[in-house]
């Protein structure tokens, strides 16, 4: 019998659901073969926040999910040999494995031995100035700015390194989501550097399972048109990956959801862009020739997955302070609410330009297509004067005292706006913004360590 | 056969995805005859046109004929990305449902999937 690897997902965001990972751990108490669970938890902004963390308290920094993910099932996965692999380090990775070891002294079960991957940090190796005059991928002119967080997309070979070293756990901090499946695989059949198609097939399986549901059923349906059953109890998925390359995508028996060709596909081009050339440290992942075919009720097996050389360079995501937005809406019903809505818009925009406040202003009428027009847009939909109209209005100006002043002209069209306005909710929120550059390997590769706790 | 013009939405699904100030959008159809429609309709252009009033400049398209799948890159169309866009949807996660609408196709009976309520346009 040719040798199968399980890897299930239990997290696709920083916040995804807490108990999702308990239906994969049930289903891989019956499995025999080696077994992984995986968490993605850390998006591009979560650690510019992460790192603000841990410069007040040196402790912290790590995702603040971590007890909510972990403990739930960290019993059963050291009981029945399955491992857990998960970004749930952030800017603190160290952190976050001594948290996990409280954890389990606090349910009085066995140490966990942990794997920490260390190294993504560009802050502890390259000076401001040296980050600053790296190439820029995508992103804003970050040169008069303090960068608040600066790290490199790790690949899996540092998991699989670790790994290698007989742990129960591996905790990363910025490592591509994908690797977090390729690491276990890597691990599992002593793939070779150069056997890129398999390691191509790996970041796309991984590639498939890190946003959880969204390859189940989730973010899929639209009723009578895509239907979904039970999708209050979506199935995290599963994939069943063979030394061949090839890989069913599944999820576990009794949870609600759907994998079909349709689901997969989605979630197969989501936040993809060239099909042929999807970029990762370990590989250039191919998809073009990928073959879905069905293998029975909410199984598919995908095969044909490629890879040629990785990139040479690393990409890096850097962080830095922008700001404060102001944001606040406020609502307008029945007869002739469109009207007042958009008169209501206007007055906002008046009253900041009195003001002085200078910035990016934005004003949308929520329920006249706001997410895809502007208020000044005519939208391609038919739209009813009267109705349920919100407006929102936001705004991004460099000091928090300007945000909240124009929000404060929202409140106060409860007594200066137009006729029975309601319902007024504003915030003010700290802005992150983002730039990729690229880095040398040669930088990067001799300061990644792997610590075991 | 009978054809009308109806929004891709009867004959294909999407998702969009975001990087940067990059958006990218699936378009993925249902049948084979829904395919060929796609891949020969909804070209970078048509694309662009729709998304041209948020900004968007440039349209890069990739076919996967294997999954009846086509893949749109688009560029600026995010308002500044994630982290710096003013818009309520920041991601841009709402502009799959924009393209099933807007990109309006010359659809045939055959090309719909069975149960779906666009089936009725063509009873009348």
């Amino acid at each position: 019998m040719t040798k199968k690897v399980y890897i299930g997902c239990g997290a696709g965001f920083s916040g995804d659901r807490f108990d999702a990972s308990i239906p994969i751990v049930k289903e891989f108490k019956k499995i025999t073969a080696p077994k992984y669970l995986m968490f993605e938890v850390l998006a591009e902004r979560t650690l510019a926040i992460a790192q603000q963390f841990r410069i007040k308290n040196p402790e912290e920094g790590y995702s603040p999910f971590l007890d909510s993910y972990i403990t739930p099932i960290l019993d059963d996965c050291l009981e029945n040999n399955i491992k857990i692999i998960s970004n749930i380090g952030a800017a603190n990775p160290l952190g976050a494995a001594k948290r996990i070891l409280e954890i389990a002294k606090k349910q009085n079960i066995r140490p966990p031995k942990i794997g920490v991957v260390i190294g993504d940090d560009l802050l502890e190796y390259m000076s401001n100035d040296e980050i600053l005059s790296s190439p820029t991928v995508e992103g804003l002119d970050f040169s008069n700015n303090k960068i608040t967080a600066a790290n490199v997309y790790l690949g899996a070979q540092p998991i699989a390194d670790a790994l290698e070293k007989n742990v129960d756990i591996v905790v990363v901090g910025r490592t591509v989501d994908s690797a977090l499946a390729l690491g276990p695989l890597l691990y599992e059949f002593k793939w070779k550097a150069n056997e890129l198609n398999l390691i191509g097939s790996g970041t796309i399986c991984g590639h498939l399972l890190e946003c959880g549901a969204q390859v189940t059923g989730a973010y899929f349906a639209d009723p009578g048109f895509k239907d979904v059953p039970d999708l209050a109890n979506v199935g995290f998925p599963i994939a069943e990956f063979s030394e061949d390359g090839s890989f069913v995508i599944t999820k576990p028996e009794g949870t609600g959801g759907l994998v079909s060709k349709a689901t997969v596909t989605e979630q197969l081009l989501y936040e993809t862009h060239d099909p042929s050339s999807y970029l990762v440290p370990d590989v250039t992942a191919d998809m073009t020739n990928l073959i879905l075919e069905d293998d029975g009720i909410n199984r598919i097996l995908v095969k044909g997955g490629a890879g040629r050389k990785p990139p040479e360079k690393l990409k890096a995501t850097i962080c830095s302070d922008n700001g404060f937005m102001g944001e606040a809406e406020i609502s307008y019903a029945g007869p002739n609410a469109l009207a007042r809505a958009k008169l209501a818009g206007n007055v906002i925009n008046e009253r900041v330009q009195t003001l002085g406040l200078q910035g990016q202003i934005r004003t949308e009428i929520i329920g006249a297509g706001s997410v895809h027009f502007s208020m000044d847009e005519t939208p391609s939909y038919e739209l009813t004067n009267d109705g349920d109209y919100r407006v929102r209005t936001s705004a991004i100006y460099p000091h928090k005292e300007q945000a909240q002043q124009m929000i404060d002209e929202v409140l106060s069209l409860y007594c200066c706006g137009p006729a029975a306005g309601g319902g007024a909710r504003a915030y003010v929120t700290a802005q992150s913004s983002t730039a990729s550059i690229l880095v040398n390997r040669q930088l990067v590769d001799p300061n990644i360590k792997i610590r075991i706790l | 056969m009978k054809k009308i013009n109806l929004p891709v939405h009867a004959i294909a699904h999407a998702r969009a995805g975001d990087k940067g100030d990059v958006s990218n959008i699936s378009l993925i159809a249902y049948l084979d005859n829904g395919w060929q429609l796609i891949n020969s309709l909804a070209t970078e252009e048509a694309v662009l046109n729709i998304f041209k009033h948020l900004g968007a400049t440039k349209v890069d398209r990739y076919e996967l004929p294997g999954l009846k799948a086509l893949n749109f890159v688009i560029q600026n169309a995010l308002g500044g990305g994630v982290n710096s866009s003013l818009r309520l949807d920041r991601h841009g996660k709402t502009l799959s449902s924009h393209l099933l609408n807007e990109l309006v196709l010359p659809i045939t009976e055959n090309m719909i999937p069975i149960n779906s309520p666009y089936l009725k346009k063509f009873k009348d």
